[in-house]
């Protein structure tokens, strides 16, 4: 369980990038798959071929970027809907992918120095030692979006995800707020991406298949659990409902469920999250915590 | 401040439904002209308020705010300018943003917007005594989402960031209209104060007679995209409703008996 504990909180910063375009910009982006396995590849194969680790994640999360400004741009100049725009992106990056890992389909960390041979040499990975280390880094790149989503750009993009034409009328160039929120999105989930490979000890080219599904499952259940009302409820949210995710997985892998059932698992997780909330008992709950709220009409003036 | 000059709009250009919403329209705002407009369904009221916000681009013609030509400048840079209230009190607001985080999107309409925090404490208090001019309380609450306010709270909340940045224009699009009538009363009252304490040049749409006659200081009367009927300054203070009905039958009749001549 605690391998499951460090898995779920490296994944957790997929899911605050899956949380950027997803909640914040209202805009479901399917370019994740392929952004993930390009800031895996792409750092990768400079580990191998000597650039120091830094550099190598810094040049993986820009390559994620740039994929995500790609589906950005085709969908705010070329118009073309969210989902296609992010699966147009998706695709062509499978082949580019491919390209930066020397047409291979696997690059080996075997025998590479990575961010993780230190806690591997010393024996602290799949202790509470390192699952503590991990949490510390989700905290502080939690904290990031965070701050981020209360400065003045991050409430424009805020905006423009939650009311498109008064963001407008406001003066927010909608298109730019989009493209950023993309960018910012893709660059946490190519982060993970070379996070993931080095803690593998490898890339591969299928690494990233589903996985949207796994970050809008972390996203979903973490938010139908502890809440989206606030921004830093919605954040925490997003970061522990990877955990929980990787531990229901891990939960159904100790219960006879085998590795190739995990898609299936994921993807009626996600419905259950979508459709529980929507629940009519849920439901008139949460409505009636919701009126207990609100200011009744003429209470002043 | 505005100039409109020959502005013509069609929806739907080179098909059947084909529709001329604006057709050579000329219109000039002094500053501070508060200029009310009424006129059917379909007269291409809204429309000119969307080519002057910029969210329509005319087929031809000249928008020109405060001497700078805007007419292909899309909607967000011209908000520099232009400020608008519709007619829906969901539109201009953000319900998933606080009231404070509403108010501080609208104050930094036309400013670029960085990496300073949104909300920060002197900019609360500079919102909690805006807020305070529209008496419902609202000051108290600045954390509140604003997707919890009625629509009377929702729409006083859209006038105050709409005028609040003082715009060069301030657009009104029916915005009392889908309120009951005690707050669009309200609404109606805000207006007002809030047009006459930053002087704001204002173009308001409205279906309601007596509201167009008693706001502002001139009227014009739309129809099938053409000013028909321009009130100046001094007769607007004597116009009555009656009269703008009668004025408003003659020409239905003229377009009726027009069409009637083409056919």
């Amino acid at each position: 369980m605690i391998i499951a504990l460090e898995i779920g909180l490296l994944y957790a910063v997929m899911a605050l990038g899956v949380y950027l375009t997803y909640r914040v910009l209202d805009f479901p982006d399917l370019t994740v798959d392929g952004s993930f396995t390009t800031g895996a590849a792409t750092s990768a194969i400079l580990l191998v071929n000597g650039v120091a680790i830094p550099f190598a994640m810094i040049a993986g999360v820009v390559a994620g970027m740039i994929a995500g400004a790609v589906t950005g741009l085709l969908h705010v100049w070329g118009k073309i809907n969210p989902l296609l725009a992010g699966i147009l992106t998706q695709i062509a990056l499978y082949s580019i992918n491919l390209r930066i890992m020397g047409n291979k389909a696997n690059v080996p960390l075997l025998r590479q120095e990575t961010l993780f041979s230190e806690l591997r040499a010393d024996r602290l990975l799949g202790t509470w030692f390192s699952v503590a280390v991990f949490a510390v880094v989700v905290l502080v790149i939690g904290a990031l979006v965070y701050w981020f989503l209360g400065t003045s750009y991050g409430v424009a993009m805020r905006a423009t995800g939650d009311n498109e034409l008064m963001a407008q009328s406001q003066g927010i160039n909608t298109g730019t707020t989009k493209i950023v929120g993309l960018m910012l999105s893709n660059g946490l989930v190519a982060l993970c991406g070379t996070l993931v490979a080095q803690y593998q000890g490898f890339s591969d080219i299928s690494m990233g298949i589903g996985l949207i599904v796994a970050g809008l499952a972390s996203v979903i259940v973490g938010q139908a659990i502890f809440g989206m009302t606030a921004v830093w409820q919605a954040v925490t949210a997003a970061a522990l409902g990877s955990v929980i995710y990787r531990g229901v997985i891990q939960i159904a892998l100790n219960n006879g469920f085998n590795p190739n059932d995990m898609k299936l698992i994921s993807a009626v997780l996600v419905v259950l999250a979508l459709v529980l909330p929507a629940w009519g008992p849920l439901r008139r709950l949460r409505v009636q915590r919701r009126r207990a709220k609100a200011i009744p009409e003429g209470a002043a003036a | 401040m505005l100039t409109l000059t020959n502005i013509t709009k069609r929806f739907f250009p080179g098909t059947v439904n084909e529709r001329v919403a604006l057709d050579e329209l000329t219109l000039t705002l002094h500053e501070g002209d508060f200029v009310t407009v009424i006129g059917s369904n379909g007269a291409g009221k809204s429309t000119m308020l969307n080519v002057v916000a910029g969210r329509y681009l005319p087929e031809g013609g000249r928008v020109v705010i405060d001497g700078s030509d805007v007419t292909r400048m899309p909607e967000h840079r011209r908000a520099r300018w232009v400020a608008r209230v519709f007619q829906d009190p969901m539109a201009g607001t953000s319900p998933h943003l606080t009231i404070e985080e509403n108010l501080a999107i609208a104050f930094e309409r036309g400013k670029r917007r960085g990496l300073g925090m949104a909300v920060t404490k002197p900019k609360r208090a500079i919102f909690r005594e805006a807020l305070t001019t529209l008496e419902l309380g609202l000051e108290d609450r600045l954390e509140m989402r604003v997707g919890m306010l009625s629509g009377g709270q929702r729409q006083a909340l859209s006038l105050l960031m709409a005028t609040y940045a003082q715009p060069s224009i301030l657009l009104l699009d029916e915005h009392t209209a889908a309120l009951d009538p005690s707050r669009a009363e309200l609404i109606t009252r805000l207006t007002g104060e809030a047009v006459a304490r930053h002087r704001l040049t204002t173009l308001m749409v409205t279906h309601n007679m007596h509201q167009a006659i008693e706001l502002g200081n001139r009227l014009i009367m739309m129809h099938e995209g053409r000013i028909v009927l321009e009130v100046d300054e001094a007769e607007k203070k004597t116009i009555t409703a009656e009269r703008l009905l009668e004025e408003f039958s003659k020409i239905k009749g003229a377009s009726l008996a027009d069409r009637t001549l083409l056919d």
